[in-house]
């Protein structure tokens, strides 16, 4: 039983089908409203930073590309302390809170620091710390709210809402910067108070303040996720698929090239993906219950090898635009909350925190490796031979990731923390 | 983070929502509306009085963002006044003066004014301004752009340089179309970016291309609309008055800390040296009559920020011409 829909009157009992007609939980949503509300205040200041860092202080933008390199590989690392961190004694909410807080404050950083590079530098790191050490805690969360039938659609709202924040942000940020003539200060203090807004939704609507059964026994390290084969087998088959990704920034680079599309619309072709992504994420997450997780993943990455061949073959027509971008929302729909709902189920509740970081982790780095192997293959060979490769190898590991993927995740102890029970649902 | 004592009721817990976003937003608003106020609009235009017939260093002053002036040589008063300007030159009664256009997608408006600074001509292009130069007579100008997300890193920038004759009117938006020769062949690559012109004549650039990792010297030819590479790894070119010496930024590390220093090339012979400025240099040199070399630098180890001067023939040591200032145009 589970006891986050025991006490509804409105659950009806988990069936096999999973999916259809069920509301989704109180924290899914709690947690969703908080990811919007921070998406927007980190999104604002991702948007402008390059602009404040090159116009506002001079820095070069060797400078800046550097900077942004550095804070962008800490994130990974922090990752796996979160998860650690939460798992062991159930504080979820209190190190996502801490990370929410953290980049909530890096704003007042940017603020402070003025031109001071070291300053900028420091608020930056502490924003991917933030960053890094909530999102473990947070997914995991998530996959704990519920029944593992349902896991996708929670998944899929969650990921919805948060991808509603990232395409506001920009736009807040625009407006701010449009209305002051450019004061990036106050930029940086609407995002300091947007974030500030999500913090405060995350203490008052998200449950987890109790201590899960046992409290005393240690968490597993996330290395015993290890142990598990059903996880290992979905590790490895993200790792496979991810190190065969060649990044989105390419993706756009080459549609850009291919159709001469002026740079003043350029920064608008991801948020093309994102409108996909944001429309599929819920249906991806319905459809993942009822068909099971291994499918979807797969074809997202199949969605994804149709990108490329689409820009192989249709590299210069006009057409290609919409077709590339939605598919490129389709991957992201039916691979980044469907992943998480893959993987939860097979680790224990306790150590859920720290598997979900393990995998996270694995997956970026091998995002990061394939990206640097195509940056290198285009350098050396051109787009075309490059992306050939990227093709044929894509096709390799969606080979190997089907005979990788286990066909039913073997169900842990998948009972829910004791603070997710529906006292503390109801928003 | 720290739990509420006790948990609220349910509407208790929007009550305090409600609160939190008026409360929020309420200082948000405010200090929108205190930036908005704070930062007057930029003054366009310059004050009657100043113009370009006066010589002097001509500079853009940092705490104002507009154009001024200082005796060229001996120490005397700042004159102020002009247009506000990112960047700004002038040679041969015409100067250019690049601004960013406020909100997004970030554009560089080119302003030409004549010697009474006066606008001539406007254009907008996109990116932000960087790079400005005027030829000796005042008829070519010259402006480099960056462009943001043009390459596949997605914090790179790339560049965008145009160049407008004023004797017919003619705008080249980018002169990345213009045959290259490296190395002795027709050089075609995807990547090739454009910055810092430098003019000998009203024909005749010098500028750096930088494809693949590496950066040129280019001499350009816009009569014959055909550039030739002359040496590797060297940006930001400034020609003397004289035509012989190029001044320049030269990568002495990899790396992003301390990656430029000043250099000097002698044309004829293509030898090089170093100048006394031991600071890495981001900043298209200028050249001043007495054949010293000027140049904006930030706030470093004690000097503060403003425009040095260091002799260009590598002698001697950095000399600061004005405080909290860039750009420097010398005008005769």
């Amino acid at each position: 039983m589970y006891l986050a829909t025991t006490g509804r009157r409105d659950a009806p009992s988990p069936s096999a089908t999973g999916g259809g007609g069920r509301r989704v939980p109180g924290v899914v949503l709690a947690l969703g409203a908080v990811s919007l509300v921070t998406d927007i205040s980190s999104e604002m200041v991702t948007a402008v930073l390059p602009l404040y860092l090159v116009l506002g202080l001079g820095l070069s933008p060797l400078q800046f590309g550097f900077l942004d390199g550095l804070f962008n590989g800490v994130t990974a690392l922090v990752r796996l302390l979160g998860g650690r961190a939460a798992d062991r004694g159930g504080r979820h909410k209190r190190i996502a809170g801490l990370g929410y807080l953290l980049s909530a404050a890096s704003r007042l950083g940017l603020l402070l620091a003025g031109g001071a590079a070291s300053g900028i530098a420091a608020a930056l790191a502490t924003d991917r710390l933030g960053k890094g050490i909530r999102t473990a805690p947070r997914d995991a969360l998530i996959s704990l709210s519920g029944p593992p039938e349902t896991l996708g659609r929670a998944f899929g709202v969650h990921r919805a809402m948060d991808t509603t924040g990232a395409l506001l942000g920009p736009l807040a940020a625009f407006a701010v910067l449009w209305a002051t003539a450019d004061a990036y200060d106050a930029v940086f203090v609407v995002s300091f108070c947007v974030g500030l807004l999500g913090v405060l939704l995350l203490v008052l609507y998200v449950p987890g303040g109790a201590e899960p059964v046992a409290p005393r026994a240690p968490a597993p390290p996330a290395r015993a996720a290890l142990g598990d084969r059903a996880f290992r087998r979905v590790l490895y088959a993200a790792a496979l698929l991810g190190a065969a990704t060649i990044g989105d920034s390419f993706v756009y680079l080459l549609l850009q090239r291919g159709l001469d599309i002026p740079l003043d619309w350029f920064p608008l072709l991801p948020l093309g993906a994102a409108a996909g992504y944001l429309v599929l994420a819920v249906p991806a997450g319905r459809i993942a219950d009822r068909v099971g997780r291994r499918l979807p993943f797969l074809w997202g990455h199949a969605a994804l090898l149709a990108v490329y061949v689409l820009l192989l073959t249709h590299a210069t027509s006009p057409l290609l635009l919409v077709p590339v971008l939605a598919l490129l929302g389709v991957f992201y729909a039916a691979t980044d909350g469907v992943l998480m709902a893959l993987a939860g189920p097979a680790l224990p509740v306790r150590g859920r925190a720290g598997g979900l970081a393990l995998l996270q982790t694995a997956q970026a780095v091998a995002r990061l490796a394939g990206a640097a192997g195509f940056g290198a293959a285009w350098t050396a060979w051109g787009e075309r031979q490059a992306l050939w490769v990227a093709a044929a190898a894509l096709l390799l590991a969606l080979a190997g990731a089907t005979a990788l993927l286990p066909a039913e995740v073997e169900r842990r102890d998948s009972a829910p923390l004791e603070g997710s029970s529906p006292k503390g649902q109801h928003p | 983070m720290n739990q509420p004592p006790a948990p609220l009721s349910a509407r208790r817990r929007l009550a305090v929502v409600v609160v939190a976003v008026l409360v929020l937003a309420g200082g948000s608003l405010g200090y929108v509306l205190h930036a908005r106020d704070r930062d007057g609009a930029q003054q366009a235009v310059a004050d009657a009085s100043f113009t370009l017939s006066a010589p002097g260093l001509y500079f853009r002053d940092t705490a104002t963002g507009r154009v001024a002036r200082r005796p060229l040589g001996t120490p005397g008063p700042r004159a102020a006044g002009g247009p506000s300007c990112e960047r700004f030159y002038a040679a041969g009664g015409t100067a250019l003066c690049l601004r960013r256009l406020a909100g997004l997608p970030v554009r560089t408006q080119a302003l030409v004014l004549d010697r009474r600074l006066r606008e001539v001509r406007r254009v907008t292009v996109p990116g932000i301004p960087n790079r400005a130069r005027v030829s000796p007579s005042g008829r070519l100008l010259a402006w480099t752009a960056f462009a943001v997300g043009d390459s596949y890193a997605t914090s790179g920038f790339s560049t965008r340089t145009s160049v407008l004759d004023l004797r017919t009117g003619y705008l080249i938006k980018s002169i990345e179309g213009i045959p290259l020769t490296v190395d002795g062949s027709r050089y075609h690559a995807p990547d090739v970016n454009f910055w810092g012109v430098t003019f000998a004549d009203d024909d005749r650039f010098y500028a750096t291309v930088s494809t693949r990792g590496h950066t040129f010297l280019v001499a350009g030819d816009l009569k014959t609309w055909s550039a030739r590479a002359l040496r590797r790894n060297v940006e930001c070119p400034s020609l003397s008055p004289d035509g012989t010496r190029v001044a320049f930024k030269k990568r002495v590390t990899s790396g992003p800390d301390a990656p430029w220093r000043l250099y000097v090339l002698e044309l004829s012979t293509l030898r090089e040296h170093p100048l006394a400025e031991p600071q890495s240099v981001d900043d298209q040199a200028a050249w001043l009559p007495d054949g010293r070399v000027a140049y904006a630098l930030p706030a470093h180890s004690g000097r503060p920020a403003g425009i040095w001067s260091v002799p260009g023939d590598g002698t001697g040591a950095p000399e600061l011409l004005a405080a909290g200032a860039t750009s420097p145009s010398p005008v005769g």
